[in-house]
């Protein structure tokens, strides 16, 4: 197992090395969404409209942080992942449009997702589930938050972390799944 | 008993949610430590790791551990004295919300609407039991979407018996895969009826891990489930390894004798669990 480091933005070169099992800590900027958060992504991009925020080789973390506001400035208590696969139906439209580089949550993704994801060149990678507290120490600035009126959970927030981590590399460049091969291994 | 006794339980069921949401109690934490010591696989023990930092991390913060502070359950052993556990449990929740300690969560099943203060209709959840010793007992445990959205149900056939109920609770843990955070403790409901069965399963993650089943056939039921479970490879998060769950607990009632309902209620590694006891004004853990 190699320890790895990776900065966003990320070209497709820059993820290239990143091999299923690594792993990674990542610095940049990330935005967080859950179920409603895509399904107005889904929505708004459908009927030609833009986004409050670029994620071109940024990072999408399914993610619905615990915050609290202190004086004008949010404060992110707890920010671990949530589960991928209640969004993956949307995620093959959606992950192209957005252009991402890599998508972070827990439990993996569908396989046409994973197609979409080698053809753009997309890394999954996996933070330990319910380790929100390690997540949030790794947060040094809320960027913006977009949507609120979803709820607090399911709107969109915009975090700089440094060292994010560890995550696990799940889905690598070559469309190698590390939960795939659990699941087969347990004949599942 | 007047609004004294009513102020001090709203205070104890505050300080229940506090402590479950920035942390877990100590049998989980052994049993965590525990796993680490036999687990090999590399994926495995980085995601142990991570988890046993996390909880320091949280108690030191002082904040919440996972931030699916999920939906609280209060369960209460007491006398219908006077005092009333849903106002002071529902008081309690709001106020920890207020302090950041519980993410709001609750939302309307079909508006989807959340009203920021992790109430609603029928919630918070609770449970009076009858008292066992003195005063008032009380436990709180916060159970998040991704452990609870896999629960299941079998209504099985007394035919299947004893290996169609291990059957199903293995499989329930291996179709779960990844999305409960393993490694979990699998609580098990047998018998009753199908509602009965699901809060029995429920009321088994109660039991602290080392305590074993009071009943022989059922601590050897424990006993295989979890071996077989552990042998899975499902390991930490879904990600491969040893250790896919801390625990198995099963309740049982008697049932229909043309029934035999099996219910999973699977608790992830946040097992934020707490027990304590008011008796005089004080609060003691438990
Ligand atoms: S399953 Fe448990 S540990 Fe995992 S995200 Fe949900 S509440 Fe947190």
């Amino acid at each position: 197992m190699e320890v790895k480091e990776l900065s966003l933005p990320a070209r497709r070169k820059d993820v290239g090395w990143l091999r299923a099992g690594d792993l990674l800590f990542l610095t940049g900027e990330v935005v967080t969404a859950r179920d409603r958060a895509h399904l107005r992504m889904a929505d708004l991009l459908s009927r030609g409209k833009e986004l409050p925020v670029d994620l071109r080789d940024g990072a999408l973390y399914h993610c619905g942080p615990a915050v609290r506001r202190e004086g004008k400035e949010w404060r992110v208590l707890s920010a671990g992942p949530t589960t991928s696969s209640r969004v993956d139906p949307l995620l093959p439209r959606l992950l192209p449009r957005l252009g991402v580089r890599a998508v972070i949550g827990k439990g993996g993704v569908g396989e046409e997702t994973k197609r979409v994801m080698k053809r753009m060149g997309c890394v999954y990678l996996a933070f330990p589930g319910g380790c929100g507290a390690l997540a949030a120490r790794a947060v040094k600035e809320v960027r913006g938050v977009h949507w609120l009126d979803l709820g607090q959970p399911e709107a969109m927030w915009v975090l700089e972390v440094r060292g994010l981590g560890p995550l696990v590399v799940a889905v690598d460049p070559s469309g190698r799944d590390l939960y795939e091969e659990v699941r087969r291994r347990m004949g599942a | 008993m007047g609004g004294s006794g009513q102020r001090e339980l709203e205070e104890a069921c505050l300080e229940l949610l506090r402590r479950a949401s920035t942390g877990l109690p100590s049998d989980v934490k052994a049993g965590l430590r525990r796993a680490l010591r036999s687990e090999r696989d590399p994926v495995g023990r980085v995601n142990l790791r991570a988890i046993l930092e996390n909880v320091e991390v949280a108690e030191e913060r002082k904040v919440p551990l996972c931030q699916d502070t999920g939906i609280p359950l209060f369960y209460f052993w007491m006398d219908p004295s006077g005092l009333n556990p849903v106002r002071a449990a529902a008081r309690a929740v709001r106020r920890a919300t207020q302090e950041g300690l519980l993410r709001p969560n609750t939302v309307h099943p079909l508006s989807r609407r959340n009203p920021g203060d992790n109430l609603g209709k029928e919630l918070p959840a609770v449970k009076v039991l009858p008292p066992r010793g003195e005063g008032v007992e009380l436990a709180v445990m916060l159970k998040g979407a991704g452990s609870e959205n896999v629960s299941r149900l079998g209504m099985l056939t007394p035919a299947e018996g004893e290996r169609g109920l291990v059957d199903f609770v293995v499989g329930t843990v291996r179709e779960a895969g990844g999305r409960p955070c393993p490694p979990v403790i699998v609580g098990v409901g047998v018998g009753g009826t199908a509602s009965l069965s699901m809060e029995l399963a429920q009321l088994s993650l109660l039991r602290p891990l080392p305590e074993k089943h009071r009943e022989a056939p059922f601590r050897r039921l424990e006993r295989e489930l979890e071996e077989r479970i552990n042998r899975l490879g499902l390991g930490p998060m879904g990600l491969g390894g040893r250790t896919t769950c801390l625990g198995v607990k099963v309740e049982y009632a008697h049932t229909h004798t043309a029934s035999l309902p099996v219910a999973v209620n699977l608790l992830c590694w946040a097992a934020r669990r707490f027990r304590a006891r008011l008796r005089g004004g004080e609060l003691e853990w438990r």
